[in-house]
């Protein structure tokens, strides 16, 4: 990473590496479309939920909510619960324990669809959308629009291909027409024409599985910028990554899980990347496998010095260039 | 929100007509089918291919073949095979006969008891399928072995005989004509035109509408592109898949009911490997053995290549032992062209 590494928001003091400039617009996008005054009644909340698979503790006591118009990053390690959380959230499992709150009413979710129906939509990181079908099939799956009557009664086509245009215009995804297959959006594309599809429906709650997670640097800022317009139009996301540098910038409140129980509640300001990530139990390790590899770097380097004393012969232009021989020797294998 | 705050532009040339038809699934199907006919035009034309005999003969393969082709390529798409429409074929076409002869009851009731037999049949199908969530091929495989033994099984014990002879009063009765009136005869009784091309028709067009026109069209996508996915998204997964086993053992009771109607009588044996006739049917018209993407018009264009391969290697003189020499060719060749079709609609390169 080359990016100038300056502080993006004044309370971020940790090195952030989306691109200085693509990491200002994200920001400045945020700041543009002011998000309205976030009300004290969470819109979700979860409280002290538990779920266990057999013997298996996949939450214990976890507690999470989400106001309108308020970004929840829920942050956590691979196998740290945050998976079964958000399908507690949104009605593919039920808690063992503990109760939802919906505008502060007890609900209980039956299906994913009940959710969907009580304005909880989830985009999940694979399952976001089918590649194979087309943009308005995709965006209207499972919510066709219909015309007609009795037995006739069928897919407005028409209206379907009109309004998942318009909207695709409106996220800024040029579609050739409303018949081409998903599968020829980008990554970022998909989760987008996802998160549009759930707004356009009415969710009052976005929760995001890993959506920037299998994403290169660009792709995730589109959809970040996309998370930060939803929270602006007044939904409360539930935003899921394991990776801070993308919840830093857009995260109001950072709810950290490790092992199946709460590790850490922070609201915007109160934390840094090195304390997150601590936090997710990775702090530590990663120091270790940093320190591991320097080491396995500083060997390899040595061996490669020394089977090219062996053979003086090596092309002298294409050898390492001064200063970071280190580099060019591992880049090279 | 404008290019300015930095979406990338989507990079997409506008496309020509003909290469957005070359993305269609049955894009492929089209070109196998004009081929064929074409080989088999010069091959066969002295046999008399082009002539209303030869014309009958296929188209009536094709039908049969087709109805069942369809049924199939819905399921298809949504995922799921149906090893049991084969046999679903033999034990529907003896249930019609033992009710018309063994039973005696009149032939409206006997049509509507087998397909309800056949409905219920497919039900338990899709009920096993998404009860055990096994593989529907290996739960279909099954059911292909239970159906074909229990009607070898019980039909000899009932009748002591495989074949059982459809009363002639009944073959008279409208609810048998229904399934084989012939339409038009040319050539001085040499080419039958029969209603079953009809009923092919109408399967096609109902089974087409249904999947591209209306909300259960798009879940049968969906559910086969990805049957967690649609479920996320509200679709009633189990339902979809249960109604598409219903539909196979529909067509199979259809088909029965017109070929048992048309010969007279009913074998044990009727319909043996029928099951991948229709899958090579479907796969012939771009539907994915994975799923989630094919074309009912693309089935019927198969059926249609099958058909018009099956007569017209017998009309250009070649011993017709060489036709599943043919068929197998033709389905390798269908499944990479299948591959390159959805490589182009996706997108990739």
């Amino acid at each position: 990473m080359t990016a100038p590494r300056e502080p993006l928001i004044p309370h971020d003091t940790s090195p952030f590496t989306l691109p200085a400039d693509t990491a200002a617009r994200v920001a400045a996008y945020g700041r543009q479309a002011a998000a309205p005054a976030p009300t004290d009644v969470p819109v979700l909340e979860a409280r002290d939920i538990s779920k266990y698979f057999g013997r298996v503790i996949a939450l214990e006591h976890v507690s999470l909510s989400v106001r309108p118009g308020e970004v929840n990053c829920l942050l956590g390690d691979n196998g740290a619960g945050k998976s079964t959380l958000i399908k507690t959230l949104s009605g593919v499992h039920p808690p063992d324990d503990g109760t939802l709150l919906m505008d502060g009413e007890p609900i209980r979710l039956q299906s994913p669809r009940d959710a969907l129906d009580r304005g909880i939509a989830t985009v999940y990181q694979d399952l976001a959308v089918l590649p194979l079908m087309s943009v308005s099939r995709n965006f209207f799956v499972g919510s066709e629009p219909t015309t007609g009557w009795g037995p006739f009664r069928r897919f407005d086509v028409t209206r379907a291909g009109r309004i998942a245009s318009e909207q695709m215009l409106e996220i800024g995804i040029t579609v050739r027409d409303p018949s081409q297959l998903v599968g020829t959006l980008s990554g970022g594309e998909r989760q987008t024409l996802a998160i549009a599809r759930a707004e356009y429906f009415g969710a009052r709650v976005l929760i995001l599985d890993e959506p920037t997670s299998a994403l290169g640097v660009k792709e995730a800022a589109i959809v970040l910028r996309h998370v930060i317009r939803a929270r602006a139009k007044g939904l409360g996301v539930i935003f899921i990554t394991h990776n801070v540098q993308h919840a830093l910038p857009v995260g109001d409140r950072f709810t950290i899980l490790a092992h199946g129980r709460l590790a850490g509640e922070f609201v915007r300001g109160e934390v840094g990347q090195d304390e997150l990530l601590r936090l997710m139990g990775g702090g530590e390790e990663l120091a270790d496998l940093a320190r591991e590899l320097e080491t396995l770097m500083g060997a390899d380097v040595e061996t490669i010095e020394r089977a090219a004393e062996a053979a003086p012969t090596g092309s002298e232009g294409a050898g390492p260039a001064d200063g970071e021989p280190a580099q060019r020797a591992v880049d090279g294998r | 929100m404008t290019a300015a705050t930095g979406t990338a532009p989507s990079r997409l040339r506008a496309e020509s007509p003909l290469r957005r038809l070359a993305s269609r699934p049955e894009f492929g199907a089209l070109m196998g089918a004009l081929l064929v006919f074409l080989i088999f035009s010069l091959l066969g034309y002295g046999g008399g291919y082009l002539r209303w005999g030869g014309i009958a003969g296929y188209l009536q393969i094709a039908a049969q073949i087709g109805i069942i082709g369809a049924a199939v390529t819905l399921l298809m798409i949504a995922g799921e095979f149906d090893l049991s429409v084969g046999s679903m074929i033999g034990a529907a076409g003896m249930f019609l006969a033992m009710l018309l002869a063994v039973a005696n009851l009149p032939p409206w009731l006997a049509v509507i008891l087998t397909f309800a037999f056949a409905l219920s049949v497919g039900a338990l199908n899709g009920w096993l399928v998404m009860k055990t969530a096994l593989p529907s091929f290996i739960v279909t495989l099954a059911t292909q072995f239970i159906l074909r033994g229990g009607t070898i099984a019980l039909t000899r014990a009932l009748t002591g005989l495989t074949i059982v002879n459809v009363p002639a009063e009944a073959q008279q009765d409208p609810a048998l004509r229904i399934f084989t009136a012939n339409l038009v005869t040319l050539d001085n009784g040499v080419a039958r035109f029969n209603v079953e091309i009809l009923w092919w028709i109408a399967v096609v067009v109902i089974a087409s509408w249904v999947l591209y026109r209306t909300r259960f069209g798009n879940w049968i996508f969906a559910v086969g592109g990805s049957s967690q996915a649609a479920r996320y998204v509200g679709v009633p997964v189990r339902r979809v898949k249960i109604l598409l086993f219903m539909t196979t053992a529909g067509a199979a009771a259809l088909y029965a009911c017109i070929v048992t109607s048309l010969v007279g009588s009913a074998n044990v044996t009727t319909g043996t490997g029928q099951e991948f006739v229709a899958i090579v049917t479907a796969v012939l018209g771009g539907t994915l053995l994975t799923g989630g993407y094919g074309s009912v018009v693309g089935s019927a264009l198969g059926a249609f290549v099958l058909g018009a391969t099956n007569l017209g290697i017998f009309y250009a003189g070649i011993n017709t032992d060489w036709y599943l020499v043919v068929l197998g060719a033709l389905l390798l060749g269908a499944a990479l062209v299948n591959a390159s079709v959805l490589r182009r609609a996706s997108g990739a390169r």
